[in-house]
């Protein structure tokens, strides 16, 4: 088995994998190299091949595809080497990566920096509970959109979607447009998982009715779906008897929510963080383990890919400082915990360390229900520093606030810093 | 005099729009930036998307490419498009940008392809 | 003319055919399904009981500690998963130790090994998740699991490396009598064979009443369970059982040979035969009571797949394997419910023990006794796995990431005898769809190359049964 040393190994060659390469290799390091799984670069962007994406990054208007293009073009104008069709098996503590491929079999890597970039997976059935027989016909929305629009195949013609997570109300859309019938987009929730321009263009534009607080509770059929019941739920998620309706369909999509794809970080030990089951980072995205930094889906689910890339840009030139500052102090002080206040279900980063502290330090965080006119505050061991108002959040769309340097500067000692609403 | 609600399509914040119509003179509010009102404007006017599928490729290893209408097209003509999309096949190569098909139904727009096909 | 026809591919037609595989005999396997394991033993908790609860005396006593002893040699020879975990019967109140004494002398009635009872803290000691409620528990060290797919699988496989034909896709539809031998008629064919053996599982009453006057009948007793991500599979080490009731053995709380935790079954008695559908209800209640057994019950998301299964349950609480009194060389393989897994390794000598001085065949001199199964990339050791990358570069490429499985194990899948048709056909010999996506990322790829190997388009590939189409 051959065995390799590499400055930064970065496992993952979607949008974060190649923003981590580019922004490594921009702050000086060489030798990068990337691992991916697939066999082209661009990752599940390149099976999203409707518009939206890159309004921050490029200021226009891009498919997944052509987003992925413009990083992967530059992965290789710049030389920056990858293996696709990898798959990584193991990473350790030491940061040695075990890989496998057709053409070098198992080998592994020695890597002075790991970044991990795996994105995330789709929540299967089993986890919602849902009752019923187990037919064909049950796909989650990202292996339909695989189906429609890479194989160039339909899942079915009479679709019920469960979830309106932005992979289902995009695949209403598609489904839509190629000749399925979308009956119905069931939400468990009162407030839908996706953007709202998602609603309005994926839906509204065809008339495709959105239930909220609505789960399905029967699913039809012993061979292929062919119909499925779902009835309202109450302020506990209990489906409420009598409320029953049933939808005729030989598909039904789920689009309930996806999980970062962590095996390989919890196998190397990190420490995870339950809520985001991404894992536990500091401002540089470093996570518990030195030289191993994570970022894009596989630390917590983004909704907005440009956030991906401008995360992921961090981990790169973050892990590039640590290969290029090799030997550098250990850092001296205990970090700054960050905690979630009132409304607030987790932040990204879950420390700062001090030492690490070039500029603002950008805090990404999800609330936990929808909201009208709050204030958003960041609160110094209990102290309101500072808050910004907002018309509206909700779970479905992630919020951001940057914590000033010289607030930090400012307060020396402050040992926790919470975000959550601050009252009037 | 006439009130609409529309939900900002132009970017992920989604801002709620209140669309007045009176007459010729359309009033928006709501937007927190000038594509707001440009989208509210459109939107009550001509309604315009763009509308992106795939398509099959001949003589490549690619099976299929992803294609878009390289603007937006009028609403009303998603489905015309569509229609347009599904008799199309592409042969490689084929590079994003490449023009697919002119004036797609009729839309005075191109078809333009957003993968590329080796 | 065949010599045997038995009916049903599921773990007891599998074993008889392995065994009566031994004898120059034309046996032959018919089965509605299109797969092995399509029905009772594909749906079921996967556990090798110690043979403590069966009523002394009985069949499933008997079988079921000789089939708890030979589990281990059999997938050593036919290369299954196995594990002898140990299990234990809890107890939570002082009303219920009058029953585990009782089921402690029945297992020593029935020749189960080296069982003790233990206080709560003993137990707690072996498995510190065991809820604070427990006062007492039965420890049964010969408890163990199995991979159902694989054992059943395995049996059939070898049966068929031995020359016994299978059938699939043929479901019965009746059998009549004729000169010396029985017409099996079949929805594709006749089949004519001198010795009908009856494994049909949950329709065996219905296969029985073909040929018999005699009553029969067998209900569906509905099992359902839950199953959880692999995260959860260490709560416990041991497979921890409720004081049994009158309909079973309770909700278990188990991990899987694989790796997970079960909880389940449930016992309902439906009317429909292929009620294999879950409820919430059902879901709510296995849960509801594995949570008794335990501390800190894994949280709903954490379940990756729930499941339902029949018990083919027969009114007299015990196995009927035995000659129809009124049809001579038809014999019943009926009523084989829970311990019918762990019986597996007898059950087919038992039948055969019936058929061969019936017709006095030679035993096969060339006889294949061992079966290498479908090698797990990830669980060989490095050099082994490096070796077998050389061989073939397909075992490097991984199609299911949640349970690492390779292109070479989907291809061995689908070539080896008795080869997988369909996806769930895949995954039951391989695993690949069975983790924690539950076959989101791997579908695709898997159909390629389904489609791909067997030459049959996408749109033809089954998920298990004829009109279970994928797409």
């Amino acid at each position: 088995m051959y065995c390799r040393n590499v400055d930064i190994a970065i496992i993952g060659g979607g949008p974060a994998g190649l923003a981590a390469a580019l922004a490594a290799r921009e702050a000086g390091v060489q030798d990068v190299l990337i691992l991916e799984r697939d066999t082209k670069l661009g990752g599940i962007l390149n099976q999203c091949i409707h518009n939206g994406f890159g309004l921050h990054t490029f200021k226009e208007e891009l498919t997944g595809p052509e987003y992925a293009a413009r990083f992967a073009d530059r992965v290789i104008a710049e030389g920056i080497e990858y293996k696709l069709g990898t798959m990584v098996v193991d990473l350790s503590k030491d940061k040695t990566i075990t890989a496998m491929n057709r053409e070098d079999g198992m080998f592994t890597i020695k890597a002075k920096a790991v970044i991990l970039a795996m994105g995330c997976r789709e929540r299967p059935r089993g986890a919602l509970g849902i009752p019923g027989f187990r037919p064909a016909g049950i796909f989650s929305a990202g292996t339909a959109q695989r189906f429609v629009n890479i194989e160039g195949i339909m899942p079915g013609k009479e679709v019920v979607i469960l979830g309106s997570g932005d992979i289902g109300l995009i695949m209403a859309r598609r489904m839509t447009l190629e000749g399925a019938k979308v009956k119905v987009v069931a939400e468990l929730m009162p407030y839908s998982g996706g953007l709202k321009r998602n609603i309005v263009q994926c839906l509204n534009d065809y008339g495709i009715p959105l239930k909220l607080s609505h789960t399905v509770v029967d699913i039809k059929g012993k061979e292929r779906v062919e119909g499925v019941t779902i009835a309202q739920v109450d302020a506990k998620n209990k489906p409420i008897p009598g409320t029953e309706e049933f939808y005729a369909c030989d598909t039904l999509l789920l689009s309930c929510g996806l999980i970062p794809e962590n095996e390989l970080t919890t196998g190397a030990g990190i420490e995870m963080n339950p809520v985001t089951s991404g894992a536990v980072v500091d401002n540089s995205l470093e996570t518990s383990i030195p030289g191993i930094y994570a970022c894009g889906n596989v630390l917590h689910v983004h909704d907005l890919v440009d956030y991906v890339s401008e995360e992921a840009g961090n981990a790169g030139r973050n892990a590039a400082k640590f290969v290029l500052d090799a030997g550098r102090e250990e850092a001296g002080s205990d970090p700054i915990i960050m905690k979630t206040g009132k409304g607030v279900r987790y932040t990204v980063p879950s420390k700062i360390c001090r030492e690490k502290v070039e500029k603002d330090v950008l805090v990404r965080f999800r609330v936990d229900n929808v909201y009208k006119d709050v204030k958003l505050g960041i609160f110094f061991d209990g102290e309101l520093v500072r808050s910004v108002k907002k018309r509206t959040v909700a779970p479905g769309e992630m919020e951001e606030l940057r914590i000033r340097k010289e607030e930090l500067d400012k307060f020396p000692d402050v040992r926790e810093i919470t975000v959550g609403f601050a009252e009037d | 005099m006439e009130k609409k609600e529309l939900t900002c399509i132009n970017c992920p914040m989604g801002c709620q729009l209140t669309v007045t119509i009176d007459g010729k003179y359309i009033t928006v509010t709501g937007n927190t930036c000038p594509r707001g009102e440009d989208y509210a404007k459109k939107e009550v006017t001509d309604p315009r998307r763009i509308v992106t599928s795939s398509v099959p490729v001949r003589g490549s290893e690619t099976k299929r490419i992803s294609v878009k209408t390289k603007t937006d097209i009028p609403k009303g003509k998603i489905f015309d498009v569509m229609e347009v999309i599904k008799k199309t096949t592409v042969n490689a190569p084929i590079e994003i940008g490449d023009v697919v098909c002119e004036n797609v139904a009729d839309t005075g727009v191109q078809l333009v392809a957003t993968q590329r096909a080796k | 003319m065949y010599d045997v026809c038995i009916i049903g591919a599921g773990v007891t037609g599998s074993s008889i055919a392995r065994e009566l595989s031994k004898y120059d005999l034309k046996t032959i396997v018919v089965e509605r399904g299109l797969d092995v394991c399509e029905g009772t033993s594909k749906a079921n908790s996967g556990i090798v009981h110690a043979g403590f609860d069966a009523e002394p005396g009985t069949l499933k006593a008997k079988l079921n500690r000789e089939g708890n002893e030979r589990m281990e040699q059999l997938s050593k020879d036919l290369d299954f998963s196995f594990k002898r975990n140990g299990s234990m019967v809890i107890c939570c109140e002082e009303s219920g130790m009058d029953t585990l004494k009782k089921l402690m002398s029945n297992g020593e009635k029935n020749g189960v090994k080296n069982m003790k009872i233990i206080s709560g803290d003993e137990a707690r000691a072996k498995e510190p998740n065991l809820s604070k409620n427990v006062i007492a528990a039965l420890d049964v060290p010969m408890g163990g699991i199995v991979c159902p797919f694989e054992l059943t699988i395995a049996l059939a496989e070898n049966a068929c490396v031995n020359g016994v034909e299978f059938a699939f896709d043929n479901e019965v539809k009746d059998i009549k009598r004729s000169t010396g031998c029985y017409k099996v008629i079949t929805s594709k064919r006749e089949i004519e064979a001198k010795i009908v053996i009856n494994a049909a599982g949950v329709y065996a009453d219905r296969i029985h009443s073909m040929v018999s006057t005699v009553p029969m009948k067998i209900t569906a007793r509905r099992g359902q369970y839950c199953l959880y991500d692999k995260q959860t599979g260490k709560m416990v080490s041991r497979t921890i059982f409720q004081l049994p009731s009158k309909l079973g053995k309770g909700v278990l709380f188990t991990p899987t040979v694989h790796g997970n935790l079960l909880v389940g079954p449930t016992a309902e008695d439906i009317d429909d035969k292929e009620g294999t559908n879950t409820t919430a209800e059902g879901m709510n209640y296995a849960r509801m009571k594995a949570s008794e057994s335990v501390e800190n019950m894994p949280a709903g998301r954490m379940m990756i797949t729930s499941f339902s299964g029949l018990r083919a349950h027969e009114e007299g609480d015990d196995f009927i394997i035995r000659e129809a009194e009124d049809a001579e060389n038809f014999i019943d393989a009926a009523g084989i419910e829970s311990p019918g897994l762990s019986c597996a390794p007898v059950i087919g000598e038992y039948v055969a023990n019936i058929v061969i001085p019936k017709l006095n065949p030679k035993k096969k001199e060339d006889f294949i006794a061992k079966r290498e199964g479908i090698r797990h990339i990830n669980s060989l050791p490095v050099e082994e796995r490096e070796r077998l990358i050389k061989e073939n570069s397909a075992y490097s490429v991984i199609v299911c990431r949640c349970e690492m499985i390779t292109e070479g194990e989907i291809l061995d899948a689908i070539h080896r005898p008795l080869g997988a048709r369909t996806l769930d056909g895949i995954k039951r010999r391989t695993r690949a769809g069975m983790g924690r996506c539950q076959a989101g990322f791997c579908t695709p790829r898997t159909m390629e190359l389904i489609s791909a190997e067997l030459g049959i388009s996408m749109e033809e590939i089954l998920k298990s049964g004829r009109d279970s189409h994928v797409l």
